[in-house]
């Protein structure tokens, strides 16, 4: 008896385990089964590369939501990835240990806070601040890069900061003895040895600002067009499936499952790129 | 050496300034919303019957308390007992662990608008629930999972050995081993995970605008759609017309989502204490 309860758990155990190889096959099976006969049926190349978006007239070009959604991740990265590496940087080895207790778990509820929160501040505070700055409407390239730049934070400076933080002592110890001040040591010694760790947190980030909808639909101006500047608005692939859903049908329905397809891509390459890097860091 | 110290002083220069600007726009952020929001908290917005006039948010916070609760005792378990199997279970490398594993990570970065449609797809048109709580409560379920899989594995993993080596040592069989000296010793940490897992699920979004609809109210029932808290948010923000509620709902949102961080640190403290 005993040991049929054993097994039994066991194989209770193991099925839990395959629901997440199951899931991902599902996600995988439906997504690209109702998205790529799309893509067929209008065309690979008019699809990916066509400039115009009208749904009325069967035109499903997304090439502006992939340059958008290209465009706001660079931004993020360009605004977000200093600040967050410098900060991660501060928290490992610049921070008065009773700051520490107050910046973490403030960055921690950073991590938490809803995308639908930030939206709205982006709404009611950046989009008047870029507006009044710059002219325009405000809702823009740079908005959205400010906005996903804030919101990568918190993913940046955590994994960072670990990763600085598992470097081992006498790396640093070595560099002070060595006559080096305390930034050098830090600059020149620590971030090398934490660079794979401080670039999986990079990714990560880019990996949830391409992915961000909700923040993003409401500060972007969600033009299908190609933006000529970064002031112009901007739709990315995110927001073009979640403003046209609630009403698309037919054709223009499996565009849209076509369009995350392609964003699933993107997800795929950013995930293999850093397993890669673990493994690499592993070695 | 004069040049050396002036750029240590530039990079120390950079590193608080960095600091200072994420803990500005942190505190702009929660600042804001606080001050424009707490004015606009009336004892309409609890009404339990949503009108056009009042935009009430208690229904979506029923709403909100019926999916999280729900999502849980789906998650919670498969999370936990995928977990065991991961690291009480299965040999070192062997090869459905490390296919576990990739797919876990793979689930963990996929954003949730992709979640949305895939929930839609399946839960809504090919098993017809249609617009439903039990459609986003399925997708939600899947999102969250790796979440919970990864912290009780981890939580899992900081039990000493001693633990199961003293369990075996006095007779005790796997099983038992597992859920009376493992699991009991990896609580607090797990409980941190999961208590995480709970603010995901009410920040979400996008993948529940699509599977639990936006229906006003309170759900009728599992097979009827209604909105959670940030679906209620993003429609008020969407209708354009109700912006000191949305103001009043992103305080809500965030008292929320503060209370479960601050909770999450707790059981990890006591966790860390534990082991």
């Amino acid at each position: 008896m005993m040991k049929l309860k054993e097994a039994g758990m066991k194989y209770i155990f193991m099925l839990a385990a395959c629901i997440s190889i199951a899931a991902v096959v599902f996600i995988c099976l439906f997504l690209f089964g109702s998205g790529i006969p799309a893509m067929l049926k209008i065309g690979v190349g008019d699809f990916l590369s066509g400039t115009r978006w009208k749904p009325l007239n069967e035109l499903f070009g997304i090439l502006p939501m992939i340059a958008g959604s290209i465009y706001v991740t660079a931004g993020a990265i360009v605004i977000g990835v200093p600040i967050g590496i410098l900060t991660a940087i501060f928290m490992a080895r610049f921070c008065p240990a009773k700051l520490h207790k107050l910046l973490k778990p403030a960055i921690d509820l950073m991590a938490g806070i809803p995308s639908v929160v930030y939206g709205f501040f982006g709404l009611v505070v950046l989009v008047p601040m870029v507006r009044n700055l710059f002219g325009g409407s405000g809702k823009s390239i740079l908005t959205a890069s400010i906005m996903l730049g804030i919101m990568i934070l918190p993913t940046i400076i955590s994994t960072a900061e670990a990763s600085l933080r598992a470097v081992p002592d006498s790396y640093y110890e070595g560099a002070l003895a060595l006559g080096a001040t305390h930034e050098r040591s830090v600059f020149t010694i620590l971030v090398p040895a934490a660079k794979s760790g401080i670039t999986s947190g990079i990714i990560l980030g880019v990996g949830r600002a391409i992915g961000e909808t909700m923040a993003v639909v409401m500060v972007a101006g969600n033009q299908a067009v190609m933006p000529g500047s970064l002031l112009d608005g901007v739709r990315t692939l995110t927001a073009n499936i979640v403003l046209e859903m609630g009403y698309a049908a037919d054709l223009h329905r499996e565009a849209l499952f076509a369009t995350a397809v392609v964003l699933f891509v993107f997800i795929l390459i950013i995930n293999v790129s850093f397993s890669l890097l673990r493994k690499e860091k592993s070695k | 050496m004069k040049n050396r110290h002036l750029s240590s002083t530039l990079l120390r220069t950079l590193v608080w300034l960095a600091a200072g600007i994420t803990a500005a726009v942190m505190l702009c952020l929660v600042a804001y919303i606080l001050i424009k929001g707490i004015p606009n908290l009336k004892p309409s917005l609890f009404s339990f019957q949503y009108t056009s006039e009042n935009a009430s948010m208690m229904p979506a916070i029923i709403n909100t308390l019926i999916v999280v609760g729900l999502t849980l005792l789906a998650a919670v378990p498969l999370g936990v007992f995928s977990a065991i199997y991961l690291t009480e279970y299965s040999k070192r490398g062997s090869r459905l662990v490390t296919i576990v594993r990739m797919t876990a990570e793979t689930l963990s970065g996929i954003p949730s608008i992709v979640y949305g449609l895939f929930g839609y797809l399946v839960f809504n048109v090919t098993l017809g629930m249609g617009y439903s709580l039990l459609a986003g409560i399925f997708t939600l379920t899947i999102m969250v999972l790796p979440t919970i899989m990864r912290t009780t594995e981890e939580a899992l993993k900081a039990v000493p050995d001693m633990y199961r080596e003293g369990s075996f040592g006095l007779g005790a069989g796997r099983l038992r081993t597992v859920f009376r000296i493992i699991l009991p010793a990896a609580a607090p940490g797990i409980l941190s995970g999961v208590i995480l897992a709970i603010g995901r699920m009410v920040g979400e979004t996008a993948a529940l605008i699509f599977t639990a609809g936006t229906v006003t109210g309170v759900a009728k029932g599992l097979l009827s759609s209604g909105r959670t808290l940030s679906v209620h948010m993003y429609a008020l923000l969407n209708e354009g017309l109700y912006m000191d509620e949305a103001y009043a709902t992103a305080v809500m949102l965030l008292i929320l989502v503060a209370g479960l961080n601050a909770l999450s640190g707790l059981a990890a403290k006591r966790f860390e204490n534990n082991t």
